[in-house]
């Protein structure tokens, strides 16, 4: 994790909704591991002073050049407007590679990955290293239309079987990726589940996958301040095994997103009550859009959630 | 002719700094986060996150959200408790040269001083900041720091607990006199002054009609609040001279922190900043010292409390 400046290297859009920047930034680059995020700065002067946090969309070593990260954002408040008006050899302010990002199976296996919205996000990153360690991946993408579908012609590229929903049925099936989780898991004989997005979304992938006893490691959105671990603001209660004697209770504690995830074990987070529902919209942009979390940091040791091989 | 180079150490009573450029208690974690940007060598000192007497879980989320320059946070003190610091983060601190300030905090007064007791065979704590703007379940949750009897209830007790460690009082500018709290906190044994604490505010969601906190009230930091800690600072400064002070509040820049100096501060802490920029500190411990020499200044004891009313 360093702070460095970067500058962007190209600005384009993703559908109507999604702009993405790439930008150059060695030292970042190339520490970056899929499900980590990094944080940019807004403006010196503006009034928004908190940095804006992204995860990591694409990574790119690119042969002779230095390598790039690619981050994408739909614009919910004044700092992602501004983000979305910059243009390209822009410098700005980065710190990264934050938080501890997925687990990759240690042996070949059928991964299958869950997005929704603009949280498929770091999946497209956790699918180019998957493939190049040889796992199988499938893909689940959905949103509330067609034209919020994050870049479908490169889902339909990295993945061996695919679905897109979308709730007005404007592209694939009519409903929520939640709908059809069950049965590609079956069809695809998944053998861990990678997810991304609202946090509804993400609790009923987690109860899905631990009824099935299926390895679920997803990524949440939590309100940030900092993003290194410094503030306590976004924490998301944990489960721990229970200790002898103690109160269950107890054994819920708030780890932080930024740096105890942000990619967490479906299975452990206390889904209930917790979350970004009651997040106002005008503050949803200090929000990583997607991040998950696994159980690390919180004294508990590797268990049956673990991918396979882990 | 070669300048020479300005004089950054600070002795705050009995608390020795190598410049006048600390971290705010709950900004900075234990150092250990904010060690991946900079030494903590390079500071004035840590103020670590306040600990209390058992682990605090804190409270739920929505923690923060950002206003025009600055923020609300309710976090509610989340820690592993004060055992946990002895143990875990103070060798650390203690490894890495770090002058360390334990925050404590507590509900009731036997709490800080059952906190305070612990940190006086801990080595390596150079001065203890009490953070009385916690709810006093004694007194029907209010804070302690609203009120001049229950301030110098913490403070007396915990000063009675570490007479040999320098105290420093963190105040709330949510009163309707600054200074009689002081004057209390000074009476009761307080070695200094922490002004200002972060000042009370809310926020709501007009679609939802919540709050966007999910503890409704949160403390405001940040730039905006820097006037308030100015005029705080300059207000107790004025009636307590011998009282030393760190200043706090909205410190983003070394000019923010010798605005804070002038208005009576001896050193100074700089909290949200580091959430911007974790290097910060280091950045206005740079900028203080080239301010200083830009006006041929020697000593930071020069600046404090230096600003010029008349004329």
């Amino acid at each position: 994790m360093l702070m460095a400046s970067g500058e962007i290297l190209t600005h384009k859009k993703y559908g109507e909704a999604y702009h993405s920047l790439t930008i150059v930034s060695p030292e970042i680059g190339e520490q970056a591991r899929p499900g980590q995020f990094v944080s940019i700065r807004l403006r010196e002067d503006s009034a928004q002073i908190l940095r804006r946090p992204f995860s990591v969309y694409r990574m790119h070593k690119q042969g002779g050049w230095a390598s790039t990260i690619e981050i994408v954002f739909d614009i919910r408040g004044a700092g992602t407007r501004y983000l979305s008006q910059l243009r390209a050899h822009s410098t700005i302010d980065i710190v990264g590679p934050n938080g501890r990002g997925f687990v990759m199976p240690k042996r070949r296996a059928h991964c299958l990955l869950v997005g929704g919205g603009i949280g498929a996000a770091p999946l497209f990153f956790l699918a180019d290293e998957l493939r190049n360690e040889g796992h199988r991946v499938d893909f689940i993408m959905g949103a509330r239309n067609s034209g919020l579908l994050l870049n479908p012609i490169d889902v339909r590229r990295l993945a061996s079987v695919y679905r897109m929903t979308t709730e007005d049925g404007s592209q694939g099936d009519r409903g929520r990726v939640t709908d059809v989780l069950a049965e590609t898991m079956e069809r695809c004989g998944t053998e861990v589940v990678y997810a991304c997005g609202p946090h509804p979304m993400l609790a009923t992938v987690s109860e899905i996958c631990t009824e099935r006893e299926t390895p679920v490691q997803v990524a949440v959105e939590e309100l940030m301040a900092c993003g290194y671990g410094a503030c306590m603001s976004c924490v998301v209660p944990v489960r721990r095994p229970v200790k002898r004697g103690e109160d269950p209770e107890d054994a819920v504690v708030y780890a932080r997103a930024c740096t105890d995830g942000p990619v967490f074990n479906g299975a452990s987070v206390v889904w209930h009550g917790s979350g970004t529902d009651a997040v106002a919209t005008d503050q949803k942009e200090l929000t990583p859009a997607n991040v998950a979390v696994r159980d690390t940091g919180l004294d508990e040791p590797e268990d049956e959630h673990a991918p396979p091989g882990n | 002719m070669p300048r020479t180079k300005a004089d950054l150490t600070t002795n705050l009573a009995g608390l020795e700094l190598r410049n006048p450029v600390l971290v705010a208690s709950g900004t900075f974690g234990a150092g250990r986060e904010g060690s991946n940007f900079i030494h903590l060598n390079d500071i004035g000192g840590v103020i670590v996150k306040s600990m209390t007497l058992t682990a605090w879980r804190g409270k739920p989320t929505p923690r923060v959200c950002e206003t025009p320059s600055g923020m609300l946070n309710a976090i509610g003190i989340q820690n592993k408790g004060v055992d946990h610091f002895i143990t875990e983060d103070l060798p650390w601190l203690v490894k890495k040269n770090a002058t360390v300030v334990a925050s404590i905090a507590g509900n009731t007064v036997e709490e800080f001083v059952k906190v305070a007791d612990k940190l006086r065979t801990a080595s390596g704590v150079a001065a203890v900041e009490i953070n009385i703007s916690c709810p006093n379940l004694e007194d029907r949750n209010n804070m302690f720091a609203h009120s001049p009897e229950a301030t110098a209830a913490v403070i007396g007790g915990v000063k009675k607990a570490i007479p040999r460690i320098p105290v420093f009082a963190k105040l709330s500018p949510n009163v309707t006199s600054l200074s009689e709290i002081a004057s209390a906190a000074a009476e009761a044994g307080a070695d200094g002054l922490s002004l200002i604490n972060t000042l009370m505010g809310m926020s709501i969601d007009v679609e939802s009609r919540r709050p966007k906190l999910a503890g409704t009230y949160g403390g405001l930091s940040g730039p905006a609040i820097r006037p308030v800690a100015v005029q705080a600072i300059h207000e107790v400064h004025a009636a307590f001279p011998h009282v030393p002070i760190i200043g706090q509040g909205g410190v983003m820049s070394a000019l923010d922190a010798i605005e804070l100096m002038l208005a009576g501060a001896s050193a100074v802490a700089v909290g949200t900043a580091n959430f911007v920029d974790p290097t910060a500190s280091v950045k206005i411990v740079a900028g203080i010292a080239e301010y200083m020499a830009r006006h041929g200044i020697a000593s930071t004891a020069e600046i404090v409390g230096a600003v010029k009313l008349e004329g």
